[in-house]
């Protein structure tokens, strides 16, 4: 393992395996490592000793730190200003059953997002800056510490979601925005898939700035909150921001849906942990017998119809998320990856095979497989950052 | 303005070739697809940064995205440089074309194709305008939130290229977090569509490079944009202060309250007077800065977060606070801030910066372009986005005084690099362009930029996609 303590540290690091031919897994704190294309380097590169939080205004709401600073320090030392990460950063530890602590670096390589992003926006629209070593051994700053930046091409966007195989982030620069003073979340209970879907979108609709939306059918239901949620089905509707506003918008909302639902409601505590639940993949956790998880992104109304079509032709338990457009299924068996992307490329969006036996991981994509054009451009970016293909190869299974 | 910003040399074959070029295009798009008249390429010469003019050597008007592909496909195999455009409303004269170039203009693929409520989302054609999204969708309840001072004109496509912002981009964001996808149309005219009516597009972010490429990465015919539910009310406050200072302190604490307002305008001294002078507005006359606050929700909502904003700016020794108590009041208030650029262009010919500064660095920059437009012996009115410390200093000149024109000149870039060393950078919203393209040295090194060229030759190995903007021209890659 090579364990690099300061950028130049890993400058010769990068430096000396381009010149040795050497491949490198970056890893952070590896509680994401079974996402993608299982990788096989000749060498690991941690980045755990670029650790640090270097620059946190919060007047500014801006937030600098080391690639390998814990994600854990950087929510604890922001909530001490009442400030946070908006996008909701996932915590993958219960999918894999892995342990370790998860990094920022690795939290916005990955670009995942939790029940928020609808509203709040991914990770990657947090990402304002950030400083890594390409495959040439040069650092690279991108982007800056403001808000607003259209200086020159967008580099932090596709460093996030690049999986790490575009270049070895060693800082980076993110907002971190005001925590919600308190929070509600309205329970509709006895809706099948279809109905819910329809009340979150005039949820949506309506003015009160609905901030999670989730429907758990009732095959999982009882797996959320200890059992205390009602069904058959439950509906969520998450609410977030001053006291008095929450206060307003629950009511609203519970006039709107009390003909067509059975209305309760959830306190900020019952609130937080539930959509961290939600946000976390409760339900589907490692339990020994690794079944099969897709994360599949389509059209908030298209997630039930997905869900149903399935239902008919294999085993499969799941639940949806961001208003209905973010479906979670875990399969009870094979991973039916040709079922699972063909209804997908009908319905529009993409399916991502989150956890899976290694020998499926190295058959199936682990991404939605991109139409050739697309593919070629993407070979092309790779070429220009990390033309020996040093970084995670093939993680992104693209052809190279 | 200036001969600083040179534009490329143009290609002697390919002016030499422009008669054969012009009718080429005419089979592809039709005759009146095709303008080509000198008289009629006028309007084409320049765009919002009026200080540049060159003729075009011909412009396209496709309707479709299949000619738009025909259309580079051809200047590909010629090598013929093609520079896209919108509305042509560039602050930075990202439109602005040079005389061997085929400019694409998008105006006439401005049809709305979907607006579908259920999945929050409307797919537009490039050259439907900016506020005509909004208004396509108001009347059911929704908006799309980016709104650039230029939106009764600005087309979406010219949005996408610079990632437009606006003044209610604190809350809602600019353009990049409000795009859900795009067809594109690159340089050798293969066409790929990328995101969709839901998020996170997998594989790279080609997306989110896209947006903000100031159209070097391809031609984007179609755009499926994010509709927001509309805000049941929003509300705008006007607080005068004795100074700048005690005006963006107040910002800061209203940001550390941890109520994040939908906009938070700042104007200085001279552009409250120059505003107040237009629009009669009410604008305090004795203040030495002025805020508009606006919040956003019910009208309970709205009475205590304003009560809450206004015991801060108590604290900070606010002079004046006029809240809005009806739309009229309410429209008066913006009008006087909306109409900044136009009521300082009765009084002079000015060049609007656009550096964003850290918010702690605000009265530092500001105090900076005082002294440096002092330096010059020109005057300077200062009205920004403070929320996001988006600077828009207005320096004032006379366009037919060459020496002016140079000081201008001179100024404004001595406030960009002012900005980038207080840690901010050149362009918050209106994009390098050819005006703060020779500039990019100053905020990155030679390897950031060289990695930048490289990803964008990714797109156009070839460099014909508006090949005289944003990069310098010395030092290219590929």
């Amino acid at each position: 393992m090579l364990t690099p303590f300061t950028e130049s540290d890993a400058i010769s690091l990068v430096k000396t395996a381009a010149r040795s031919n050497l491949t490198l897994e970056i890893r952070g704190g590896g509680t994401k490592a079974g996402l993608g294309r299982p990788v096989e380097t000749t060498e690991i590169l941690s980045t755990s000793e670029l650790k640090g939080i270097t620059a946190y205004n919060p007047a500014e709401m801006v937030m600098t730190a080391k690639s390998g600073t814990p994600l854990s320090e950087v929510v604890a030392v922001a909530a001490e200003h009442r400030q946070g990460l908006a996008f909701e950063p996932v915590n993958y530890r219960g999918i894999y059953g892995s342990d370790g602590e998860p990094t920022i670096g690795g939290t916005f390589a990955c670009n995942l997002s939790g029940p928020r992003r609808f509203q709040a926006g991914a990770a990657r629209d947090h990402l304002l800056g950030l400083r890594f070593v390409n495959g040439l051994g040069e650092v690279i700053q991108a982007g800056g510490r403001v808000m607003k930046n259209v200086t020159g091409l967008d580099l932090p966007k596709l460093m996030a979601g690049s999986h790490g195989t575009l270049g070895l982030m060693t800082e980076l620069t993110f907002k971190v925005l005001p925590l919600p003073e308190t929070s509600a979340t309205i329970v509709l209970a006895g809706m099948d898939e279809a109905m819910a879907t329809q009340a979150m979108a005039e949820a949506l609709a309506m003015p009160v700035e609905v901030s999670g939306a989730a429907h758990l059918p009732e095959s999982c239901r009882a797996r959320f909150l200890g059992g205390a949620l009602p069904g058959p089905g439950t509906t969520l509707l998450r609410l977030e921001g001053l006291g008095f506003s929450v206060k307003e918008r629950a009511t609203k909302l519970v006039a709107a849906f009390s003909k067509v639902a059975s209305v309760s409601q959830l306190n900020h505590q019952q609130s937080a942990s539930l959509w961290q639940e939600i946000r976390d993949v409760k339900p589907f956790h490692a339990d020994g017998r690794e079944r099969p998880l897709w994360k599949i992104s389509t059209a908030p109304s298209m997630g039930h119809q997905i869900l149903s079509a399935l239902r008919l032709q294999t085993g499969v338990d799941g639940y949806l998320d961001w208003q209905g457009g973010l479906l979670w299924l875990r399969m009870e068996a094979a991973p039916e990856a040709e079922l699972v992307r063909d209804l997908v490329k009908q319905a529009g969006g993409h399916a991502t095979l989150v956890r899976a036996i290694d020998e499926d991981r190295a058959a199936i994509p682990a991404f939605q497989p991109e139409t050739p054009a697309v593919a070629a451009l993407s070979g092309r970016i790779r070429e220009k950052f990390d033309p020996a293909g040093m970084f995670n190869p093939g993680r992104m299974q693209n052809a190279r | 303005m200036t001969e600083t910003l040179a534009f490329l040399p143009p290609n002697e074959k390919i002016l030499a070739r422009r008669a054969i070029i012009v009718g080429d295009l005419s089979d592809l798009l039709g005759p009146e697809g095709i303008v080509s008249d000198a008289a009629e390429l006028v309007p084409f010469e320049t765009d919002g940064f009026i200080a540049v003019r060159n003729l075009p050597l011909a412009v396209a008007l496709p309707r479709t995205t299949a000619e738009v592909s025909a259309l580079l496909k051809y200047c590909a195999r010629y090598d013929i440089p093609v520079v896209p455009r919108g509305a042509g409303t560039s602050l930075s004269g990202g439109a602005i074309p040079q005389n061997d170039a085929v400019v694409i203009a998008l105006t006439r693929m401005n049809r709305i194709l979907d607006v579908d409520f259920a999945n929050r989302a409307a797919v537009v054609q490039a050259g439907v305008t900016n506020l005509s999204i909004s208004e396509a969708v108001s009347a059911d309840g929704f908006f799309y939130a980016p709104d650039p001072s230029s939106q009764l004109a600005c087309t979406i496509g010219g949005n996408i290229g610079m990632n437009s912002g606006g003044a209610h981009c604190l809350k809602y964001g600019v353009t990049t977090n409000n795009l859900l996808g795009v067809k594109l149309v690159l340089f050798d005219g293969t066409v790929v569509e990328l995101g969709g009516k839901y998020l996170d597009a997998g594989g790279l972010d080609l997306l989110g490079v896209v947006c903000g490429s100031e159209g070097q990465l391809g031609i984007v015919t179609e755009a499926t944009v994010r509709l927001i539910a509309k805000p049941e009310g929003a509300r705008p406050v006007l607080f005068g202060f004795a100074t700048a200072e005690s005006a963006a302190a107040c910002v800061s604490d209203v940001i550390g309250s941890g109520v994040i307002p939908v906009a938070i305008e700042f104007m200085d001294k001279p552009a409250i007077e120059i505003c107040e002078a237009f629009a009669h507005a009410g604008y305090p006359m004795d203040a030495g800065a002025l805020l508009i606050i606006e919040v956003e929700g019910s009208e309970t909502e709205m009475d205590m977060m304003l009560a809450g904003i206004i015991e801060i700016a108590r604290r900070h020794g606010v002079m004046t606070v006029k809240e809005s108590q009806s739309a009229m009041e309410a429209a008066a208030i913006w009008k006087g801030r909306k109409s900044a650029f136009g009521a300082t262009g009765r009084i002079a010919d000015y060049i609007c910066m656009d550096g964003t500064v850290p918010l702690s660095e605000l009265v530092a920059v500001l105090q900076g372009t005082y002294d440096i437009c002092a330096s010059h012996g020109l005057r300077v009115a200062n009205v920004f986005h403070a929320g996001d410390g988006n600077m828009h200093p207005l320096i004032l000149y006379n366009i037919n005084d060459p020496d002016e024109s140079a000081h201008a000149e001179a100024a404004g870039n001595e406030i960009l690099k002012l900005c980038v060393d207080h840690g901010g950078c050149l362009t918050g919203e209106h994009g390098v362009g050819i005006e703060k393209r020779d500039l990019m040295r100053h905020q990155y090194k030679e390897a950031d930029l060289a990695q930048q060229m490289r990803l964008r030759a990714a797109f156009d190995p070839k460099w014909i996609m508006n090949p005289s903007k944003v990069f310098p021209l010395e030092g290219r890659v590929a």
